[in-house]
């Protein structure tokens, strides 16, 4: 069976591609963490059993098969019962599962320790892109996928890391003991790093935990494996484990650029400065759904070009933007954007295109908008 | 088929005031008649998500975007899931019983034949609805068969369609299973006592009670979701003090047991066809019959096996884990008891007997995979991985449907009066065998290797194994072709079979002349 299976594949594969035989994987990655190496021993363990009983099973079934017919002339047997081989094959699958049983469950009392983490970080799925903040570092920040849009409509040869590779990369110490706090903003993701062993859904409304601790430098890449919409192929996760060095001075680095950040919120900028940024924060978040070309998916997402909220009072419009509409796709942005970057996307959907309104919507303004209290927590969390 | 019983009907009774046309289909109360058109819908059913599954091979024959977008891909999976399993699989296996239960029992019909006529028209009404969704506004459901909250709350029209379609399937399984378990307690020949029926019956029995017991459930989780969309409810809105996980416990409670309505009734038929082919009685037939109903309750308390990864407590994982690897020991006395029927026999291939064998062997690969997959902590690595589409296609496509190819070559002769063609069959098997392992083994290495299921799009390194699988879709896709050509031809003519049909055959319906005339048993016959 499985030779044949082999040699199928082998021609076929022959057939259709041109083979780069090293990307034929048969196993799971490279552990680079504990927990994933005991599940890539436990997965060898158990299936070495499963092909010993197979064998030995249709080893048995294909030797009947062979001397068991009628062309060479086999008489049938009547016999149809026997109470002790019966008992045989019950009781000896119960005692290997029960083999197996004990080693599975030391490993997930193992994953699901999650006490004495020596960093905690919080992590956020959105549709389509994860939030990560740092509880001990007090950094916080979004991950978007950056294969660029020309890749994926085949306009463009496509990167070595296509579809796995992101604009800010989750940044962990080596050998540090990390504790994940996943939750979701919208609906169900989940996160997943293969390599460190670490899967969690991302439930709305819940915290639940997970852990990893890396053994060694390098990237390690993942993706988004529940089902959340349109763009669920395309928020990956990506995670650098970095010497504790070069993790300190990278929480240092992300600070400054926090900092910088929130001055903006208290500047005025012109109607080209606007457009600019908001250009960028567009393509970043609203473009998934309501595209670059503002039409939206006709049924599925409405159109910003023409919109009677783009082009009609700018405070339903920043209003729109800050709270989402609860029962639809659409998200509210609040919580994951500053008011800078709220002012120059509203400022962008209402002049480009065919929007032509000429308003330059202010960072000030947002901040009005989100009331007095609310005034002095924007994105920085 | 469906002509040879006609002219034969016509033949009996044309006392009866008998309609023609049309009507004759949308008023008959006949078992024979009804799984007929059981079996016709799930035939088209197969054929329109067959082709999703091609169009979603297409799509991943290479990275990038090129057939489709990605929601027009996610409404692909979606469909293809909910139409193959709602609209072929179920479907077949009721065809099934619909035809085999009575002449099994040696019965005349089945117990309420008007409600069996509903329960079959139900269904092209659901089928419709849910093919339509694609025309609507926003397309069709994307959110998977599953239906999770809170992404299933965000959808459109058809989403709200969608969830009437199943509560009309479930009402159609309902008074199925009612009519198939009242007509197997109540209407089995004299002297055919439970232990002495069929094992077709017995799985059939041991499913209805199943469905009876999680198609209320379904349509409790559905319901849900219908006033969480359009009414205001938080049943599963964190918000509003609801919890989305709790719909993946209500779901995954009739999920379970659903996985073993779509494998138990294929256990029956491979039983019944084994045996045939082997000369030689099935072997163990009480550890079978316990051995089904075993898996039956089982199947009640291993449902959050599907959701490892949200994250339960550890004591819920191991037990969950424990309960799941516990099915591995009735599922094995089965195969090995498959495997004793054919030990010693004198066994011949024909077609139904190779479907039979690779549906012994490769169900055998979807339980091993399914043994992987029961270990938790491997699953939490291959959760909502392509090794779980893997798992379940080995378990569902060389599974059900396999089994439904085997009892269909098996009791066609029967049915229509001709013999099928056996050339024909015999190439059906090969290239579907050979074209459904190119498919769907390549994706165990594409989960271990880590690529998500329901994506459109795909990293570099899953290339070659894709490209492999999308090949194998198309060999197996096309293939089913000649399994059209080979029916039809049945259908209307060929060489006459024998009473017998099978030199093996066992039990009451080979009793009966082929065809099987439009009114069988009659009288009842007497057991021994």
């Amino acid at each position: 069976m499985s030779i044949r299976q082999r040699a199928v594949m082998a021609g076929t594969a022959w057939a259709v591609s041109q083979p780069v035989w090293a990307e034929y994987a048969y196993n799971l990655q490279i552990p680079a963490s504990k927990v994933a190496q005991d599940v890539f021993d436990l997965h060898n363990l158990i299936m070495l059993v499963c092909l010993g009983i197979f064998i030995v099973v249709f080893g048995a079934m294909f030797y009947s098969l062979l001397k068991h017919r009628k062309s060479v002339g086999h008489k049938a047997a009547h016999f149809h019962e026997n109470t002790t081989v019966e008992v045989i094959w019950t009781v000896i699958p119960f005692v290997i599962l029960m083999g197996m049983a004990y080693p599975a469950a030391k490993v997930v009392i193992d994953m699901k320790d999650t006490s004495n983490p020596d960093i905690s970080i919080k992590i956020t799925g959105y549709q389509w892109k994860w939030g990560y903040t740092y509880l001990n570092d007090g950094v916080s920040f979004y991950s978007t996928l950056s294969t660029p849009r020309d890749q994926i409509e085949g306009t463009a040869a496509k990167g070595e890391n296509y579809l796995l590779e992101v604009d800010e990369p989750m940044v962990v110490p080596v050998g540090k003991r990390v504790r994940l706090l996943i939750t979701a903003n919208d609906v169900i993701h989940s996160w997943w790093v293969p390599a460190l062993g670490a899967k969690q859904d991302a439930i709305p409304g819940f915290i639940r935990d997970s852990w990893f601790k890396a053994d060694k430098i390098g990237t390690y890449r993942g993706q988004c494996v529940e089902l959340c919409g349109k763009d669920h192929g395309f928020m990956p996760i990506v995670v650098e484990v970095v010497s504790e060095a070069d993790y300190q001075a990278w929480v240092e680095k992300k600070k400054g650029a926090a900092s910088s950040a929130a001055a903006d919120n208290d500047k005025t900028f012109d109607q080209a400065e606007l457009m600019a940024r908001g250009e960028k924060v567009y393509a970043g978040n609203c473009a998934a759904c309501h595209q670059a070309n503002g039409m939206g998916l006709p049924g599925v997402f409405l159109p910003i070009n023409g919109s009677k909220v783009a082009t009609g009072p700018v405070d339903a419009h920043i209003s729109t933007v800050l709270n989402g509409r609860p029962g639809t796709a659409m998200a509210a942005f609040g919580g994951q954007l500053s008011d800078a970057d709220i002012a120059a996307v509203v400022t962008y959907q209402r002049n480009a295109w065919d929007n032509k309104t000429g308003d330059a919507v202010q960072p000030a303004q947002i901040a009005a908008a989100r009331g007095g209290a609310e005034a002095a927590a924007p994105a920085a969390q | 088929m469906s002509d040879a019983a006609h002219v034969h009907g016509h033949d009996d009774h044309a006392h009866h005031a008998h309609p023609n046309g049309i009507m004759r289909w949308l008023t008959t109360t006949n078992h024979k008649d009804i799984g007929t058109m059981y079996l016709w819908f799930a035939l088209i059913m197969l054929f329109s998500a067959g082709t999703m599954a091609l169009l979603i091979r297409a799509e991943l024959f290479q990275p990038g975007l090129q057939l489709t977008n990605p929601d027009f891909f996610n409404q692909l999976t979606t469909m293809h899931g909910l139409i193959m399993i709602f609209g072929a699989i179920m479907p077949a296996f009721t065809g099934f019983a619909n035809w085999q239960v009575p002449l099994m029992l040696g019965a005349p019909d089945m117990a309420f034949p008007r409600m069996n006529n509903w329960s079959f028209w139900l269904l092209p009404v659901a089928g419709l609805m849910l093919m339509s969704s694609f025309l609507l506004p926003g397309g069709a459901v994307a959110g998977g068969w599953t239906m999770y909250p809170p992404l299933f709350i965000q959808g459109g029209i058809s989403y709200d369609l969608t969830i009437l379609a199943v509560h009309i399937m479930g009402l159609s399984s309902i008074m199925g299973s009612i009519n198939i378990i009242t007509t197997i307690l109540n209407m089995r020949a004299p002297g055919l006592t439970l232990m002495k029926m069929p094992l077709f019956c017995w799985t059939w029995l041991i499913t209805a009670y199943l469905l009876i017991a999680t198609m209320p459930v379904l349509a409790g989780a559905v319901t849900m979701l219908l006033t969480d969309r359009n009414f205001g409810t938080s049943f599963f809105n964190a918000a509003g003090g609801g919890d989305p996980v709790m719909f993946q416990h209500i779901f995954w409670f009739f999920g379970h047991p659903e996985v073993y309505i779509l494998i138990l009734p294929a256990f029956g038929i491979v039983s019944s066809i084994i045996p045939t082919f082997a000369r030689k009685p099935l072997f163990g037939y009480a550890s079978m019959v316990y051995a089904t109903a075993s898996i039956a309750i089982l199947s009640f308390i291993v449902w959050a096996h599907h959701m490892f990864a949200v994250g339960m407590p550890a004591a819920a994982q191991l037990f969950f884990m424990f309960s799941t690897m516990l099915i591995a020991v009735p599922t094995g006395v089965k195969v090995f008891n498959w495997v004793a029927t054919m030990w010693q026999g004198s066994m011949t291939f024909e077609t139904p007997m190779l479907f039979a064998i690779a549906f012994v062997c490769l169900f055998t690969i979807g339980g091993f995979s399914g043994l992987v997959l029961a270990i938790a902590p491997v699953d939490i690595q291959l959760h909502d991985t392509y090794y779980v589409v893997a798992h379940f296609h080995y378990v569902l496509v060389s599974g059900a449907l396999f089994s439904i190819f085997a009892g269909i070559y098996y009791w066609l002769p029967k049915w229509s009066g001709h013999m099928y063609d056996e050339t024909l069959g015999k190439w059906h098997f090969w290239l579907s065998v050979i074209g459904m392992n190119i498919v769907f083994f390549p994706m165990h290495f594409l989960g271990l290797a880590g690529m998500p299921r329901r994506i459109p799009d795909y990293a570099l390194q899953f290339t070659e194994f894709n490209q492999i699988a999308t090949v194998g879709a198309f060999i197996f896709g096309f293939s089913q072709l000649i399994f059209l050509v080979v029916v039809l031809k049945a259908a209307r003519g060929g060489v006459k079979a024998t009473d017998r049909v099978w030199e093996g055959a066992e039990g009451l319906e080979w009793t009966l002349p082929s065809p099987a005339p439009y009114h069988t048993f009659e009288t009842a016959p007497v057991v021994k």
